[in-house]
Order: structure tokens, then C-alpha cells, then sequence
């Protein structure tokens, strides 16, 4: 198939018929106006309310409180993320390459200092000004040991922070953390997050990370089917078709070796690119390029030709 | 010949193109099975994403949550967008099946291929936009993937004023520039004649 034919670059000089092209594009259009418009009024459209910190820390304020600490703790996902938010890890890499690294940190984000210690200046909580500043005043080092024997003590408690004993060694960590979910249950932390870098929300980053850090979100997403193992972001709220033309990249996170890989974002990224030149470059690659020839769905689609033409 | 710039251009564009190849009203005999429309339905489905994401960006991205016409328009928007992926891949497919790259048509592929992941991304950015838990959740997923390879340093799915731009100017005129030169290509190129069509006596561009 790599030899051109006269006859497939040529202007075709064959026999012709009339093609009213106008007509049809006028027609296609019409059906698909009113394919359109009658699966709306079917099926409408998904549309589950956004969540907020606010209704997080009403509905899972022990989640919240053990997240806020974990904050301090520099435990969760974001703190010990990397780039583009921090230096806390190196983050993915395919093989040797660092591909996450390299790019740099451009958004930076200090999970502990943006979503806990930050917002609690503004807190109305009358504790919150000492233990801030027992915090601010203690070493690096202080902090983390603070912040990491109270998240094991309400990991030993089950996940309750309120069944945890009071204790000189977790510093103003209960404090720091049960003022912040007052601020989030009142809803001023989702309005200081969102309207800190300008009145006008635009860029959710901050409270998006912090949410994303919880088990709350997690849990709504896996109800809704929506987690990686479910083939992920493709699906979409309720029982609506979503994004599925992303199948052939969800694909990938349900099979092995990529399922179990802690790579598995920058492998099945990797991938997809190889796949997606593939595509693009597919009339060049061989054996591919010979597929139409071999299997001959061809002589279907031109079966009039070919009855005519005796071929 | 001329060194003029304009002249130039004209020859290299306008010239060649003949009236009858812009707006043919007939077409070689061969061009008659089904799959020849599902080109001609996607350039419709682009047509009324395009007339529905209009209405949506007169409001705004909010809309849609509070108002019963917002949320029609919206699932006109999203409708379209699902039966406009369906008929591309079933035109997709139906060219992979014609070889539809022969006679110097491979740019024709390319453009097309180009049109089809770059209306993925499109897509995309309109699931980030749409202000509900649904964007919530694949902002904060798809991050991991665009930051492992390097890309969310550029391109923060949580920034959602980033994403709202994105989706209604620069990735729709992707869309529609790549679209438009991909049925310019297909205009000049003609529609690709049957595997094992007869020789024509005299044939060449």
C-alpha cells in the first residue's frame, strides 16, 4: 500500500453522480437539533452539588480534624506531594526520567502553613491566638512530633478525635485543629481559602487540595463510581455515559502492570503518548497500514463499485 | 513570476481550489454508502456545540445550577457533545477501513486525528467547568496524571477560572481551525477512491 496508485491521486475522471452536499449538511444538522434537543428533555444532564469544606466538616468532622492534622504532620497526600505544589517529594518518575521534578515547583502550596496555620489568624475560637503562637514558637521538629502523636492517637481512637485523651504531648495540635473545624463548620475557611489570593474565586487549588487530603471525598467518589479502580473520571455522576471516549486511558488503570505500580500516572501518561502518535502517524506504520486491505470491511462500503466495476 | 506576497498567497491558497471543488454538487460515483454521512453529522454536532456553548457562555458557568433553561441548554451542550464523539469515531473508523490516507491524503488523517484529541481536551476542560462535585472529583484525579508528566506545572485542572478559558476560546478555536483545514484537504483532495479502484488512463496531480 505504499506505492500510490494513479488512480488514488488522480482527479477522479470516472463516472459521477449528483451530490448535493448544502442538502445534506442542512439535514444532518436538522437531525441532529432534534437528536440533541429530545435526549435532554429525555435524560437532562448530572448535576451533584460541589462540596465544601463547610459540608465536610458538618458531615465528617472526624475525618476533617484528623486531616487538618495530618496537615500539620506533613502525612497527607499534598504535603508530601511534590512538584508543582513542593519539595516534599521527587514525585513520579518513568524510569530514570523525573519528568514530575523537572518541571519545578509553580504552584507552590505549604499544606500545613496554607490550610491550617493561615486561615487559623482568623479564627474566632478565643484558644486559637495561644496555641498559634505555642506552634509558631516551637522548633520544626516540636511541631512534627506534636502533630504526629496526635494523629496516631486518633488513629488508635478509631479515627475519633474526641475519644482521644488530652495530653501535654501533643502540643496546641487539638486546639489548632478543633478551631479550624469550627472556622470550616461556620464556612469562613471555604471563604478564606477561596478569596485569599483575590475577592474574585477563580483558581480552587488550596481547598480542592484539602479535600482531596480527606477520606471524605474519596468515599463520595467511590458511591458515585467515579474512583480509578471503577475506570475513574471517564464516568460521570448518576447513570450518564461521561467522557467515554477516555476509555482507552482508564483501560490501562485496571489491568497490570500498571494497576499496581506506584508509576502508574506517568506510565499510563507515557503510554497513552506513544498510543496517541501512533494514531496520528498510523497511515505510516506497517502492518497497521495494511489492516484495511486485509480485513476487507472495504468491499461493504463500496460494494456498489465493486458489483459494477466486476472487481 | 510575481515576488509580491499577496500573489504569492493567492496562488498558494485560492487558486487552487476551483468552484466546483469548493461547493461540488456531484461526486464520483463511489461515494455512495452511509458512512460518508457520519463526516458531514459530526460537522453538524460541532455546529450545535458551538450554538448551545454560546447560550451557556452568555450566562456564565453558573447558570445552569439555578435556572430550568440553563439546565435544558446545558444538557443540549453535553448531548451534543456525546453524539458528536460517536459519529467522529464511527467517520474515524470508516476512513482506517477506506485507507483513506492513499493518493497523498495523509495530511488529511493527521488533521483529522489532531481535530479528534484536541476536541478530547475540549471535552475535558468542559467536565472541569462545570462548577458540580463531577468537576471537583476529575480535577483533583486528573492532576495526578498531567502533574507526573510535567504538564500541571502549565496546566492546573483546579484552577477552574484556567480551565473556563481554556474551554471557550483557545481550545474551540483549536477545534475549529484544525476542522476547518481538515475539509479544506478534504476539498482539494477529493474523496479517496476504492481499494483496487480501475487505473485511469493518464492519471496524476
Amino acid at each position: 500500500m505504499s506505492k500510490e496508485r494513479n488512480v488514488d491521486l488522480a482527479k477522479w475522471s470516472g463516472p459521477k453522480r449528483p451530490y448535493d452536499l448544502v442538502k445534506e449538511f442542512t439535514i444532518a444538522l436538522l437531525v441532529v437539533t432534534l437528536v440533541t434537543v429530545g435526549l435532554a428533555a429525555l435524560f437532562s444532564s448530572p448535576d451533584e452539588r460541589a462540596v465544601t469544606l463547610q459540608d465536610w466538616s458538618m458531615k465528617s468532622p472526624t475525618d476533617f480534624v484528623a486531616t487538618a492534622t495530618g496537615e500539620l504532620a506533613g502525612t497527607t497526600i499534598s504535603a508530601a506531594y511534590g512538584a508543582p505544589y513542593n519539595k516534599a517529594s521527587e514525585g513520579l518518575a518513568l524510569g530514570p526520567l523525573k519528568i514530575q521534578k523537572w518541571a519545578g515547583v509553580t504552584i507552590p502550596v505549604n499544606p500545613a502553613f496554607d490550610f491550617v496555620v493561615d486561615p487559623l489568624t482568623h479564627s474566632k475560637d478565643a484558644a486559637a491566638p495561644a496555641a498559634l503562637s505555642q506552634w509558631n514558637g516551637a522548633s520544626a521538629d516540636q511541631q512534627t512530633k506534636w502533630a504526629t502523636d496526635y494523629s496516631a492517637a486518633i488513629e488508635k481512637a478509631k479515627g475519633d478525635y474526641t475519644m482521644v485523651a488530652a495530653s501535654e504531648s501533643f502540643g496546641p495540635v487539638p486546639v489548632m485543629a478543633t478551631a479550624l473545624l469550627t472556622e470550616a463548620q461556620t464556612g469562613l475557611l471555604d471563604g478564606y481559602l477561596t478569596t485569599k489570593a483575590s475577592p474574585f474565586p477563580s483558581d480552587f487549588t488550596g481547598p480542592l487540595l484539602f479535600l482531596a487530603d480527606g477520606v471524605y471525598l474519596d468515599d463520595l467518589g467511590a458511591a458515585q463510581h467515579l474512583h480509578g479502580d471503577q475506570w475513574g473520571m471517564m464516568n460521570e455522576t448518576g447513570s450518564y455515559p461521561g467522557q467515554s471516549w477516555l476509555w482507552l486511558f482508564s483501560l490501562w488503570y485496571q489491568v497490570e502492570p500498571f494497576k499496581s505500580s506506584d508509576n502508574a500516572d506517568i506510565q499510563i501518561f507515557a503510554f497513552l503518548m506513544f498510543l496517541t502518535l501512533c494514531f496520528i502517524f498510523m497511515p505510516k506504520l506497517p502492518f497497521i497500514n495494511r489492516l484495511p486491505r486485509l480485513i476487507p470491511i472495504h468491499r461493504l462500503i463500496w460494494r456498489r463499485y465493486y458489483k459494477e466495476n466486476n472487481l | 513570476m510575481s515576488t509580491m506576497w499577496t500573489t504569492k498567497l493567492r496562488k498558494a491558497t485560492v487558486e487552487k481550489f476551483e468552484p466546483q471543488d469548493v461547493l461540488p454538487d456531484d461526486q464520483p460515483s463511489y461515494v455512495a454508502s452511509w458512512i460518508y454521512v457520519f463526516g458531514v453529522l459530526t460537522l453538524a454536532s460541532l455546529l450545535v456545540i458551538i450554538v448551545t456553548g454560546f447560550a451557556l457562555t452568555t450566562k456564565g458557568i453558573a447558570w445552569w445550577h439555578t435556572s430550568n433553561v440553563g439546565h435544558f441548554v446545558n444538557s443540549a451542550h453535553l448531548w451534543s457533545v456525546e453524539i458528536f464523539f460517536i459519529f467522529m469515531v464511527v467517520h474515524l473508523w470508516g476512513k482506517f477501513w477506506m485507507a483513506a490516507w492513499r493518493g497523498r491524503r495523509f495530511a488529511t488523517w493527521v488533521t483529522g486525528a489532531i481535530a479528534f484529541l484536541a476536541s478530547v481536551a475540549t471535552g475535558f476542560t468542559g467536565y472541569l467547568i462545570q462548577t458540580n462535585f463531577d468537576s471537583q472529583w476529575i480535577a483533583t484525579q486528573a492532576k495526578d496524571g498531567l502533574n507526573s508528566a510535567g504538564i500541571g506545572s502549565f496546566f492546573n485542572t483546579l484552577n477552574t477560572g484556567q480551565s473556563i478559558l481554556l474551554h471557550v476560546s483557545l481550545l474551540p478555536l483549536v477545534v475549529g481551525l484544525i476542522t476547518i483545514w481538515h475539509v479544506i484537504l478534504v476539498r482539494r483532495n477529493g474523496v479517496v477512491p476504492p481499494l483496487d479502484a480501475k487505473e485511469i488512463a493518464g492519471g496524476g496531480m
